[in-house]
């Protein structure tokens, strides 16, 4: 019964989407405020039978429903509770599900947290959402429906991919969605907007919380399935530039772009068309990864199935929804009313700097990542581009953007004075120095881009703390340092945060490439392997059971300076239904970094091919992303930018400031 | 409202616009730059199967990415315990891989597998990377032969079959 319903609540989701899709526009010509106001009504109905559905196919795989046929490929009744439920979206027909319920969620958000927007406005907002929605709700009841039946029933299922079975992915793709869907807040903001032929500051204050909120569940979300390949896929790499991971990192840089140019919208009223174009972009870019992970061009372990009927579709939504939204850019941007002028040094500089850079690298990820389907449309042979190539890039492209970074928060608005900045940033300039001499030094020449990697990242967190320290006044009066640190609103402080994030992030890349320990060692037990400075004694192996597969351990005593600092057991593991064996890295982080042990086959003789690594500082990868997080909900807790807080005479100052500039 | 004060530091904007649009052009002209000169390098890898590496007579040394299947009966381990030689084909052409380090777990003979490395002097792909593929509906895209039914390798192809596409 559950899936019929939940088939029904799919059906009556389109309906009502065609709705809110059509009459709020009906009723903002007509001037009509009942008719606009059932845009409200639509996104909440909209969500709840989306909801509906939802709860109905995640029903079915709980209680392990066999007869239907998605439940049947991809669940198993010996499978933990856990990966039943994170099973609905370990395939293609939930992952869109998933998909449609976040998009829900975000319009019914809008309408119930945006009640202090204009009506009409609104009313715009929710009925491009309630486009994508229908948009979305086509593609899944015409080549994707989850609710088909299967009779008869098999009596067991065939499990879900047990690489899948992990809890970070678990959290993974809700976390991603979450980030790709919530950028479509940003897309019908700016589409709505178009369509009025009005941005204002007020405009960048409503779309920054929802565009800071998609930048922090993305953050969360490729940090977790980095993560994930860290320890999961047992080679210790955390990155690839695979396409999919392309497809994801190249809205975190859109998004990234328009949080900072929404600053300039907000607070001094300019670059109005590009902040809108940049909104159209970031959701394009996650309409492109949808494509690309959706549609079966690209195969990897997020392509569930190799459909052409699904890709076409994709396709042509894909063409529909970007190439009008675009349209309408190009038809309607000319007509906005160009805002505040600036100086060449001047914050807004230095933050079309930051646009600059970080559109420029999504765009070289996106050559990056294109070409080869580009070079197999034209019949040209199969091809792949490297990680070289995306490495180039970042660092060309990445290291003036840390650079300006320091500088770019110390300069004032509309003219800023660099020597003023270069003043306060000279420690920096001289920590960033001493490191990478040091490192130069220490390696007699050898790890030139190891002393620039750490040059950036010292240079960016003394001038987070310079920074900090200046608008405190931390060394001329530090006696007032708390109550000035109290005063300083926490959007700044979410941003030093962040910032410092980033120079953390930076700091384990450099780190854990160039003074990563490894050894691949054929070992009996009672062996012992150094590694580093560490001593890893094999102590044998014996089989373990799990719920739904078997496995053999491998046991290492890890000992340094004859001190025992941890066991390790990583495992192999052979999971039942579907036949499949994954590989269980054991990961014990210290301070200084992480132990990793991977085991491999037997040789015969009671030996084993082991792997094992120490990665300095690779946590700094995962707790620079938090930190970015942390600081994107401590802008985001900021009370002046709660959404739609703004109201009344409260909401006009900052405009009416800006005219009289 | 007062007129701008026009200083130094203010320009017009049309001035101001020129600026932008000049910085970036300059940025996306660089990065196209660096696009073409990258991608000149190493980054770029071809996807070659065995027949069109015979073909197309790649060099010793050259990096590419080769695959095909692992013909059955062919994987074996060298003596110090940590090296695997096994051949990969596509039913035409047979070419020996040598490979030293933990296989992927789905590694088996008589299916599909992507490597990526460099062919030596003697005519041996030394592998760097090793992808075997993920699950058991799919083989990896292009480790199908296309001349599937002049196989010589009766079990690899009964695997592909099994395999689909």
């Amino acid at each position: 019964m559950a899936p019929e319903i939940g088939h029904f609540a799919l059906v009556m989701a389109l309906m009502l989407a065609l709705l809110g899709a059509s009459v709020p526009h009906i009723g903002i010509h007509l001037g009509n405020r009942r008719l606009m106001a059932l845009a409200d009504r639509v996104a909440v109905g909209l969500f709840l039978m989306v909801a509906i559905s939802f709860g109905c196919l995640m029903y079915s795989f709980v209680t392990s429903d066999f007869s239907v046929l998605l439940v049947a490929a991809n669940s198993h009744t010996a499978k933990p509770m856990l990966y039943k439920i994170s099973g609905v979206w370990g395939n293609h027909e939930g992952s869109l599900m998933l998909w449609i319920l976040i998009l829900t969620v975000f319009a019914a958000a809008v309408s119930l947290a945006g009640r202090k927007l204009p009506l009409h406005f609104r009313a715009r907002v929710l009925s491009v959402q309630c486009l994508l929605a229908v948009g979305f709700l086509l593609f899944i009841l015409l080549t994707s429906n989850p609710f088909l039946r299967l009779n008869p029933a098999p009596a067991e299922g065939n499990g879900l991919n047990p690489l899948l079975q992990d809890p970070g992915l678990a959290f993974h793709p809700p976390m991603l969605y979450l980030g790709y869907v919530g950028l479509s807040v940003s897309f019908s903001f700016a589409v709505a907007a178009l369509i009025d032929g009005e941005v204002t500051p007020l405009w960048a204050r409503w779309v920054r919380p929802w565009t800071l909120m998609a930048w922090i569940f993305l953050t969360g979300g490729i940090a977790l399935g980095s993560w994930w390949s860290y320890y999961e896929l047992g080679w210790g790499g955390w990155w690839f530039w695979d396409p999919v991971e392309n497809a994801s990192f190249m809205p975190w840089l859109a998004a990234a772009a328009l949080l900072h140019s929404a600053i300039v919208v907000e607070k001094r009223d300019a670059l109005k068309s590009w902040t809108i174009l940049l909104a159209i972009v970031a959701f394009s870019f996650s309409l492109l990864g949808t494509f690309l992970v959706r549609s079966g061009v690209l195969t990897s372990v997020h392509a569930f199935a190799v459909d052409p009927a699904r890709g076409i579709f994709i396709l042509i939504f894909l063409a529909i929804a970007i190439g009008s939204s675009l349209t309408l850019y190009a038809w309607r941007a000319p007509k906005l009313v160009p805002g505040g002028l600036f100086g060449m040094v001047s914050r807004e500089s230095a933050l079309v700097l930051n646009n600059i850079l970080l559109s420029c690298f999504a765009a070289v990820v996106l050559v990056g990542t294109l070409y080869p389907l580009v070079m197999e449309a034209f019949n040209a042979g199969q091809i792949s581009v490297g990680a070289p190539f995306f490495n180039y890039g970042a660092t060309v492209l990445m290291s003036p953007l840390i650079v300006a970074l320091g500088i770019g928060p110390l300069l004032a608005w509309k003219r800023g004075r660099l020597s003023r900045a270069a003043q306060i940033m000279l420690p920096a300039l001289g920590v960033a120095l001493v490191a990478a001499l040091a490192v130069l030094w220490h390696s007699s020449g050898q790890l030139i881009m190891t002393a620039v990697g750490l040059a950036l990242a010292a240079w960016l967190i003394a001038s987070v703390f310079l920074e900090v320290a200046e608008r405190t006044q931390l060394f001329k009066k530090p006696g007032r340092f708390w109550a000035r640190a109290k005063a300083i609103p926490r959007a700044s402080w979410g941003m030093s945060l962040a910032h410092a994030g980033l120079a953390v992030i930076v700091l384990g890349i450099t780190i854990s490439t160039a003074w990563t320990k490894e050894e691949l060692k054929l070992v009996s037990p009672g062996d012992t392997v150094k590694v580093g400075a560490y001593d890893f004694r094999f102590n044998g192996v014996a089989p373990v059971a799990g719920p739904n597969y078997t496995a053999v351990r491998a046991f290492f005593d890890v000992t340094k300076n004859g001190k025992k600092i941890a066991k390790l057991a990583p495992e192999d593991r052979v999971y039942a239904h579907p036949m499949m064996e994954t590989t269980e890295a054991a990961i014990r982080p210290l301070l200084t970094g992480d132990l990793y042990a991977v085991i491999g086959q037997a040789a015969g003789g009671g030996k084993w091919s082991v792997r094992l690594y120490f990665k300095p500082f690779i946590s700094g990868l995962w707790t620079g992303a938090l930190m970015m997080m942390l600081g994107g909900l401590l802008s985001l807790s900021d009370r002046r930018r709660r959404i739609g807080a703004p109201t009344g005479s409260k909401a006009k100052k900052p405009s009416t400031k800006l005219k009289e500039a | 409202m007062a007129a701008p004060k026009k200083s130094k530091g203010l320009k017009t904007r049309k001035r101001q616009r020129l600026v932008i649009v000049s910085a970036a052009l300059i940025a996306i002209v660089g990065a196209i730059i660096l696009i073409t000169f990258a991608l000149g390098g190493d980054s770029l890898n071809l996807y070659l199967q065995p027949s069109a590496v015979m073909e197309k007579q790649v060099p010793a040394g050259k990096r590419f990415r080769l695959g095909g299947l692992v013909a059955t009966g062919s994987f074996h381990r060298d003596t110090d315990g940590l090296t695997y030689l096994f051949t990969v084909t596509d039913c035409a052409v047979d070419i020996p891989v040598k490979f030293k380090g933990l296989l992927p777990d789905l590694f088996r003979e008589g299916q599909g597998v992507v490597t990526e490395g460099r062919l030596n002097k003697q005519g041996v792909f030394v592998a760097e990377t090793v992808l075997a593929k993920h699950d058991e509906n799919y083989t990896p895209p292009g480790t199908a032969p296309k001349n599937a039914e002049a196989c010589s390798h009766p079990e690899a192809l009964s695997a592909l079959k099994k395999g689909g596409r």
